[in-house]
């Protein structure tokens, strides 16, 4: 049974279900309590479930995020909120030196179910500090799982079994997501896994994730008119990639474009390209190609800032240039 | 000139029939013996098919994906110097590529244990690559192939130089070969890398069951078997393992593994009735000791496939093909060699086994040696009671062939090898 929400309300409804559904669940973060969330994510939460459960922290992710993963240490489920990706790098310790980690610095003694919820992504106007995607930088840590919904059905369907999993998962929720409205399902589950081909097509492989799923479904209705037929997979799962949808669908088109927000240099996209030439390099037809943002702290000015970004016409570009069109 | 045909294998007797997945070469290759030509799936899982002659390729009369029973003709070869008729100016180097190397095991564990390990096997073990390096010439030097086209290419002896490009900066590219051989069957292009997420590509467990079901019933079935048991002394060895392992790094190190193998090997050198093959009611002995070496699959499932010559490597020499033999078992690159012709097989159960362990004699084998797991026991001397190591060495054989007077021998020549290490 479905019903219309928002992406906000699809991660608000999936942390309101698990705490309600078990005790140990919080979530703590800035401004999640009294405020609502910087996103309006957790509005109402505090009162419905009380200050114990919706914790509003100091101005310090190191430390918060650090009191997180003890928490999960100590048996419980937290939800931890960061502002933007831009201020996880404040957590980066924690996430990287204690949570990924301590299952294997403890011989496997000591797991950190902890959940760490981070926006992510440019398109606000909230310039050079606020606006990165910096999802590659975690998807590099072995021990952490890395999801980016970016439907609200994978928006609310993930949480759970990010919570059930026994060992740390970041989750980055694009920016430009939360005001998306589309239908949702609550029965229906989801692995932390699997790719999802989300347009099926025979003559290039559109690979995307996050915030830029939407302009690449866009380019590829638009490259439908040209008489180009794309397909379009959301990688949802950046931590571990799911190379077996990414080579057969190559393995199908012979020729692969991915749409990457990040920058250009050291990107996921470049991760995806890479194993493309490992896994499939007789099957293409054409260079991979990449359309990222620009290798500039993310302007201000809305007109530059869109520049910066992968737009919809870019990616029809770089499509029709694998296809010598 | 000499035509012959390259056959379905069969790779243990308990195989009728296998599936070629893929050909490595084409009409045209030249293959020398020892080359891998195919890759054949069977009930013990993908292998690679080794071929035996010297010579050109002139035919492949079995498509891939078909089942054919063993002895079924798989392909033609010209024998060397013959003259392929009318092969388009063949390709230069048509070789094969070489695979990947196989994801390093973490801690290569070359003695064989027969206990299921209860780690994970790593999750991303390579299947094999396209094997075949289509090196079509580009006359031009200039035009842009991609590789898609030169795959086809390659495969329908197309010359890519006289094609029309439609790709990027006029790049030939599949469609425009295909144009000129007519559609091929979409079959999805072969896909390599860490697609597959099995760890053993191409291992079916319950298949491997059911062959290990097979081969293990028909050996109670038909084999008298008789057993002899006997406790072998290890200090000497172990003291001299210790000191020749305290000089090396550890992946030269030896392990105590290979000084069983190499003694079981020269042992059977003297006593060649333990070492050879029981078919049609008569026993061929064979010079060469190709001792199968059992080792557990992880997941479930053993296999024994063969360490070649064993009795005339060095102990060096054995570890590395030991570990090499080892790692390809646990990620699936066995070749058909090493399933078809294990003229003996040993089993040892490593340092987390029991004291003994009798084996069943795998046909047309005749003897099975057992390896107990290395314990301090008790030893009874002149002089009082000694604690020693100790190894529990156990021989199966078959009554047709041998008998125990000759088995109690051949342990005990064991035994005598294994007390002059330096020597093995």
């Amino acid at each position: 049974m479905s019903e219309q929400v928002t992406y906000r309300d699809a991660v608000g409804a999936a942390i309101r279900d698990a705490m309600t559904a078990d005790d140990r669940v919080f979530i703590m973060g800035e401004d999640v309590g009294r405020y609502g969330g910087t996103y309006a994510v957790t509005k109402g939460m505090i009162e419905d479930f009380g200050e114990d459960r919706v914790r509003d922290t100091p101005l310090s992710e190191s430390g918060f995020t650090g009191a997180g993963i003890g928490a999960a240490l100590g048996g419980m489920k937290p939800i931890v909120e960061i502002m933007t990706v831009n201020f996880s790098l404040l957590a980066l310790d924690q996430i990287l030196n204690t949570a990924a980690t301590f299952r294997h610095m403890s011989g496997g003694q000591l797991n950190i179910p902890v959940v760490i919820r981070i926006s992510t992504g440019a398109g606000r106007q909230l310039a050079a500090q606020h606006s990165h995607s910096l999802e590659n930088w975690y998807a590099h840590i072995p021990g952490l799982k890395v999801l980016a919904p970016a439907t609200v059905q994978d928006a609310y369907a993930m949480l759970r079994p990010a919570l059930e999993d026994p060992d740390p998962v970041v989750i980055f929720e694009h920016v430009m997501l939360y005001g998306r409205t589309e239908a949702l399902d609550k029965e229906a589950t989801v692995d932390l896994s699997s790719a999802a081909v989300r347009r099926n097509g025979s003559d290039i492989s559109l690979i995307t994730y996050g915030g830029s799923l939407y302009k690449t479904l866009e380019a590829a209705e638009k490259l439908a008119e040209d008489g180009i037929s794309a397909e379009v997979i959301d990688l949802r799962v950046l931590r571990p990639l799911d190379d077996a949808t990414i080579l057969k669908s190559v393995g199908k088109t012979r020729r692969a474009v991915i749409v990457d927000e990040g920058w250009k240099t050291g990107s996921l996209a470049a991760e995806v390209s890479a194993r493309i030439m490992e896994g499939g390099f007789w099957s293409l037809d054409a260079p991979v190609g990449r359309v990222c943002s620009a290798e500039v702290p993310i302007p201000y000015p809305k007109h530059l800032e869109d520049a910066a970004l992968p737009q919809v016409d870019r990616i029809i570009a770089a499509a029709k240039l694998a296809l010598g069109r | 000139m000499t035509m012959s045909i390259f056959k379905m294998p069969s790779l243990g007797a308990d195989m009728d029939a296998g599936t070629l997945v893929e050909w490595n070469v084409k009409p045209g290759d030249a293959v020398k013996r020892g080359d891998i030509v195919a890759v054949v799936e069977t009930q013990k899982g993908a292998i690679e098919v080794e071929i035996f002659e010297t010579g050109t390729v002139s035919k492949l009369l079995v498509e891939e994906g078909t089942t054919v029973p063993v002895g079924t003709p798989l392909a033609e070869i010209e024998g060397e110097g013959a003259k392929p008729e009318e092969t388009p100016a063949p390709a230069p180097a048509p070789t094969s590529a070489p695979t990947p190397a196989p994801t390093p095991e973490p801690t290569p564990e070359p003695t064989p244990e027969p206990t299921q390990a209860p780690t994970p096997a790593p999750t991303s073990a390579p299947t094999p690559a396209p094997t075949e390096l289509p090196a079509a010439p580009d006359k031009a030097g200039e035009k842009p192939v991609s590789p898609a086209a030169r795959k086809l290419a390659a495969e329908k002896g197309i010359d890519v130089a006289k094609l029309k490009g439609s790709g990027p900066d006029g790049a030939i590219v599949y469609a425009d070969v295909e144009a000129v051989v007519g559609p091929t069957h979409k079959k999805e292009a072969p896909v390599s890398g860490p697609s597959k997420p099995s760890a053993h590509p191409g291992l079916d467990f319950a298949e491997m069951r059911k062959a290990i079901a097979q081969a293990m019933a028909k050996s109670k079935r038909e084999i008298p078997h008789y057993y002899l048991k006997h406790q072998i002394n290890m200090r000497a060895a172990s003291l001299w393992l210790d000191e020749t392992n305290a000089e090396r790094p550890p992946e030269a190190r030896l392990l105590m593994g290979t000084l069983l193998v190499k003694a079981v090997s020269l042992a059977l050198t003297r006593y060649p009735e333990f070492n050879g093959f029981y078919e049609n009611d008569t026993f061929r002995a064979v010079p060469e000791v190709h001792c199968g070496l059992a080792v557990a699959i992880r997941g479930g499932g053993l296999i024994a496939p063969a360490l070649h010559d064993c009795e005339t490597l060095s102990l060096d020499d054995l570890m590395a093909a030991m570990r090499d033999l080892v790692g390809r078992v646990r990620t699936g690159h066995l070749r058909s060699s090493e399933l078809s012709d294990p003229t003996v097989t040993i089993t040892s159960l490593g340092e987390r086994g029991v004291d003994e362990v009798y084996g069943v004699i795998y046909p047309p084998q005749v003897a099975i040696i057992g390896f107990g797991t290395l314990e301090t026991r008790p030893v009874a001397t002149e002089d009082g009671l000694d604690a020693a190591p100790t190894i529990i060495a156990t021989l199966a054989a078959d009554h047709r062939v041998s008998d125990g007077r000759r088995g109690a021998l051949f342990l005990r020549e064991i035994e005598k090898l294994l007390q002059v290490p330096e020597a093995l």
